[in-house]
């Protein structure tokens, strides 16, 4: 995440805002000979800040109006629907008569992936970061980094394509299970899209500890191993801890993956070789099939409630921990 | 040689040092084992035809021209909403705030709207411009759907290069008696241009591989035709991907089509990105400033 370093000029001083509103006072009271072009001038510097901080406003009235939305249709659900039934029933049959909306199975579903994916994620991810910020020369660097965009920029439903026609059948093969579409395999998938996101931030965090500390370690003998597990990785530990937050978040969102690779049974997992049905594919895979308006209809908004608001947790965790445990220079260490 | 020796403990380093490179060269032999096997299967499916013709015989043979335009009308529209709006808003981050209640809100915002899962963005297009502003399924509402979910790409990228102006440039506009507004268009765009652009490209290639935002706000399965209007549907190739291998009756017979879209797709989305990143890293090498 980028920090706030704005420039302030002393020249831009005085443009602000309050100087901007002293000056319109003056326009009106002065002679109108001397003063109008400037005035004018600084009005509409006002007028053009105003509509610039609109422009930075507007991602927040996007955020609520998709949570407006979200809500406005996921609502209604809880007219026929309790919420309780709704989040622990472990029955998920939208189109029975009666139908059930129990989306237990699809939270345990979603929660699986994303555990299992991280598992795999992490380790690769971070000991990725790690060769980018210590091992590699910037030569090779500069080739290798680009690996990690690409890999970042690779859409999600070839992903999930080469899950299916690949790894499917592999696992198939090599463990002689009924299906390769499985935890597994969706998780394989998922940790390729969630590495880049990892391996990105946990490098901005280790270079931004400070390199001082670094030669410090250094020049009292420690190997470079020694320097990174006891100096640099707990000064970015807070950094790759937000790194691992988002990419998990990432994971947990990820809909093509899961609709195309777990396999789609609304079961409660046992084995990482089950099928299971995440939230996201739930919803990417029953919505066209649905009327408007229908209970079944309102119960895919209210799944993307609670994606939305797991997801949503995910990122505030991660602004929480790198907003509180930030470094703030090297004497604070 | 004991635990403590030099020898060790360099050695400990050596073999760290060693997991570190496996797994950098296991994510870069993932990302090179897609792009080959992709690159193989899909090369026997290209052809003109492949490219210039639309679906024959219920989507067993033919080409996928009209997937094609498709993602390139979505990706267009998306761009038009989601260049001025995040130029916008960076230079706003990085021209006007200051720090306070506001940018912590507008930081906020941004960071959590980058998180919002796309499936969500798909639900979100469809409630409000499918169905409220009654867009129907159309390339209107995809468009605008796909422009929100890379705006917080874009605002990223443009806020980077925006600062990457040195504040020098701003002080000897303004020491000349030029207002802010004209430092910013005179002196500070023009100074950030390529950067924004840059960014805006890799938004682009992120608006063209997304599926499941199109997937109920502008995607169909099939149409012969070319939209004639901004409130027509239209095929993409990344959904077109998605339906092709996992619906109807001949997924084995369609398989080198299928093969053949996703190395489209492919050179589409990785070639974008390539663009983005070759001229950003010339950028950074020549530009001194």
């Amino acid at each position: 995440m980028s920090t706030i370093n704005q420039v302030q000029s002393v020249a831009a001083q005085p443009l602000s805002t309050p100087a901007a509103g002293a000056a319109k006072g003056m326009a009106t009271t002065s002679p109108p000979a001397r003063k109008p072009i400037r005035a004018r001038s600084r009005d509409r510097e006002t007028w053009i800040r105003i509509v610039f901080t609109a422009a930075g406003l507007f991602s927040v009235v996007v955020m609520a109006l998709i949570i407006m939305f979200l809500f406005r249709e996921g609502a209604y659900l809880f007219k026929t629907v309790s919420l309780s039934d709704f989040i622990l029933g472990t029955a998920w049959y939208p189109t029975y008569d009666p139908p059930d909306f129990g989306i237990g199975p699809l939270i345990l579903g979603s929660m699986s992936v994303t555990l299992v994916s991280s598992l795999i994620a992490v380790p690769l991810g971070v000991g990725a970061a790690l060769y980018l910020a210590e091992v590699a020369n910037p030569r090779v660097r500069e080739w290798v980094k680009p690996g990690v965009e690409l890999l970042a920029s690779l859409p999600s439903v070839v992903l999930g394509f080469v899950g299916m026609v690949v790894i499917a059948p592999l696992m198939q093969e090599l463990w002689d299970i009924p299906t390769g579409l499985n935890i597994l395999n969706a998780s394989l998938m998922l940790a390729l899209m969630a590495i880049p996101t990892i391996t990105s931030i946990s490098e901005d965090a280790l270079y931004a500890v400070p390199r001082d500390l670094m030669e410090a370690s250094l020049a009292l003998g420690a190997t470079r191993w020694e320097t990174l597990t006891r100096v640099l990785l707990p000064g970015a530990l807070s950094g790759v801890g937000t790194a691992v937050i988002l990419g998990m978040s990432r994971a947990m969102g990820e809909t093509m993956v899961v609709l195309m690779v777990a396999g789609g049974a609304a079961q409660i997992p046992t084995s990482i070789f089950d099928s299971v049905r995440p939230m996201p594919a739930t919803i990417a895979a029953e919505m066209g099939e649905t009327p408007f308006g229908s209970e079944h209809y309102y119960a895919l908004f209210a799944i993307g409630i609670v994606l939305f608001l797991l997801t949503l947790g995910f990122n505030l965790v991660a602004a929480w921990i790198s907003s509180r445990f930030q470094q703030k220079g090297a004497a604070t260490l | 040689m004991s635990w403590h020796s030099l020898s060790a403990r360099k050695m400990r380093e050596a073999l760290a040092f060693m997991v570190f490179r496996l797994a950098m060269l296991l994510v870069l032999l993932s990302l090179g084992g897609i792009l080959l096997f992709v690159l193989i299967h899909g090369l026997g499916a290209l052809s003109w035809e492949f490219i210039s013709q639309p679906p024959r015989n219920s989507m067993t043979e033919g080409g996928i021209f009209p997937a094609i335009m498709g993602t390139i009308y979505l990706t267009l529209g998306a761009i038009l909403v989601a260049l001025p709006l995040g130029v916008a808003a960076s230079i706003y981050l990085s021209e006007y705030a200051s720090e306070g209640r506001v940018l912590r809100i507008v930081r906020l915002g941004i960071q959590n709207l980058a998180g919002v899962p796309s499936v969500v963005f798909g639900l979100f297009g469809l409630g409000l411009f499918v169905v409220f502003f009654g867009m129907g399924v159309s390339i209107m509402a995809g468009s605008l759907t796909l422009g929100l979910l890379i705006l917080p790409t874009v605002i990223g990228a443009s806020e980077e290069a925006l600062r990457q102006v040195p504040s020098t440039f701003r002080e000897a506009s303004l020491a000349l008696g030029a207002t802010r507004w004209q430092t910013i268009r005179k002196v500070v765009l023009p100074a950030a241009l390529p950067g924004i652009l840059t960014g805006s490209i890799l938004g682009i290639g992120r608006a063209a591989g997304e599926t499941a935002p199109i997937m109920f706000t502008a995607a169909t399965f099939y149409t012969l035709y070319l939209p004639d209007s901004v409130f027509s549907q239209v095929m993409a190739l990344p959904y077109h991907i998605y339906v092709l291998a996992t619906a109807g009756t001949h997924i084995a017979q369609t398989r080198p089509l299928q093969y053949g879209t996703v190395l489209v797709l492919i050179s589409l989305v990785l070639g974008l990105s390539l663009v983005a990143i070759i001229t950003r890293t010339r950028m950074r090498r020549t530009k001194k400033w």
